[in-house]
């Protein structure tokens, strides 16, 4: 499995963390998402499915 | 009278007014009328206060697409915005650029301003804090008269003990505040109440932010004067976040306590969740349930077209108004099965009491974390709270931009 982020559209709602914090944080200066891991291990993947349907920014793509 | 939907939902000249008042007998649900748009025509039209007759969106879906859609703007100065009062319609030629009024680009840099204290962890870090807060806030309650008026014990302290803390502003300048938030935010506020209010607190933050330019803290107002320092912002501009995030962080979570109190005290069985709820995730849980059920702010979220949209059968053209009514979407039957039915455990996640899209609420996870701390302690340390009254003497707040109630009277 596969994750892209798109910092651009990103809006710092932090949905991505409460849901999968092992694979997303928000950066310090002003909380825009950033990738700990970019290929999540399986025990992951529910969580990183429930992100990026939680993004209000549709900032997140799963592949795979 | 009841005011029904026609069969044309597009229909300008037979669109009903909007807003209209809800049932009685439910004051948790939304308007029957809307209830009806959800379920058949999740795009519809309504007319407003100025004689216009703008789009409605009642569908959870059609709210989605619409408010991540490029042609959807929040600009409230293009001609033919749908202003939610005239006072409103008043201020927003006056108002300096703000998230509030711009889309991106303008809009990305001034949300990244503000958005450092509120990230996931920040917050959460809080807890411990929200948590004392709140044990303190109930002892004294539990030490004083009965009966007590949660809104005055808890719902409205909590909140803004928290937001004045993470700004900056000296909690003694509370109910400065509070009576300015009120006094603009009513259905019928005229141009001159908001203009004045309005003014009041501009003049205020704009002096707390030179204050704190010379002499800096570690909080929000600092930033956001250093930032004026170094050019980035104006003083007014800075003035303007500081408004915003002071308003929309305090009357906003205590309106969801208070409410979420007298919803789950009529709800005994969802209660009971509540109150044996050991598993932190079981307390989150309900929380977005009762964020879904109640849905707060329920006078629309304008928004104006910029080029034409086809959506749900319907062309919305450039120029048109747009009113997203977000509590008809947190009652769709298509995202939430029995949706009128208050669940503590149903995935509730797909709720809009937020928003959704760029400009969903700056403010959400400090609001999770307040009120995951309340619900998951009010019930617990006070398993026999109850209304001192009835539901009937209730008095909600059908007026404002978010919907609550003014007092509660509760006894244990």
């Amino acid at each position: 499995m596969e994750v892209v982020i798109d910092q651009e559209k990103c809006i710092a709602a932090g949905q991505c963390v409460a849901a999968a914090p092992e694979v997303f944080d928000q950066r310090d200066e002003d909380g825009v998402v950033v990738l700990l891991k970019d290929s999540p291990d399986p025990a992951d993947k529910a969580g990183v499915r429930n992100a990026a349907r939680a993004c209000p920014a549709q900032a997140i793509e799963v592949h795979g | 009278m009841t005011h029904s939907l026609v069969p044309d939902p597009a229909d300008a000249s037979a669109a009903p007014f909007f807003p209209m008042d809800r049932a009685p007998g439910c004051p948790f649900d939304p308007p029957p009328p809307l209830r009806e748009a959800a379920k058949h025509h999740p795009v519809s039209r309504v007319r407003i206060w100025d004689g216009s007759t703008p789009w409605i969106i009642t569908g959870n879906a059609e709210q989605k697409a619409l408010l991540s859609d490029p042609r959807v703007s929040v600009n409230d100065r293009l001609p033919g915005f749908p202003h939610w009062h005239a006072g409103m319609a008043a201020i927003s030629v006056h108002r300096p650029d703000s998230v509030f009024n711009t889309d991106p680009p303008v809009h990305t840099r001034f949300r990244r301003m503000m958005t450092a204290p509120f990230t996931f962890k920040r917050v959460n870090g809080m807890r411990a804090v929200v948590q004392q807060m709140t044990d303190d806030l109930i002892d004294q309650m539990l030490a004083g008269p009965k009966p007590a008026d949660l809104v005055e014990a808890l719902a409205l302290p909590l909140p803004t003990l928290m937001i004045s803390h993470i700004l900056g502003v000296p909690y003694e300048d509370r109910d400065f505040f509070k009576e300015n938030a009120a006094a603009g935010m009513k259905r019928d506020a005229t141009g001159e109440d908001a203009m004045a209010g309005y003014r009041r607190e501009a003049e205020y933050l704009t002096g707390l932010v030179r204050r704190r330019a010379a002499e800096p803290e570690d909080d929000v107002i600092s930033d956001l004067a250093k930032r004026v320092n170094d050019g980035e912002i104006s003083a007014s501009e800075a003035s303007s976040m500081g408004q915003g995030l002071l308003i929309a962080g305090h009357e906003t979570s205590a309106n969801m306590i208070a409410l979420g109190t007298l919803a789950l005290l009529e709800h005994p069985d969802q209660l009971a969740i509540l109150q044996a709820a050991d598993d932190p995730k079981v307390v989150a849980n309900a929380v977005e349930e009762l964020l879904r059920y109640l849905t707060i702010i329920h006078g629309g979220q304008r928004r104006i077209a910029t080029a034409d949209i086809e959506i749900a059968g319907q062309t919305i053209r450039a120029g048109e108004g747009i009113i997203i009514e977000l509590a008809s979407a947190d009652r769709d039957p298509r995202t939430f099965p029995d949706p009128d039915v208050l669940d503590l455990h149903r995935p509730a996640l797909d709720h809009h009491a937020f928003g959704y899209g760029l400009h969903q609420c700056i403010g959400q996870q400090l609001a999770r974390v307040e009120l995951q701390v309340v619900f998951g302690t009010l019930y617990r340390r006070i398993p026999t709270l109850r209304l001192a009254t009835t539901i009937e003497e209730v008095q909600f707040k059908s007026d404002g931009l978010s919907y609550g109630v003014y007092s509660l009277p509760v006894t244990w």
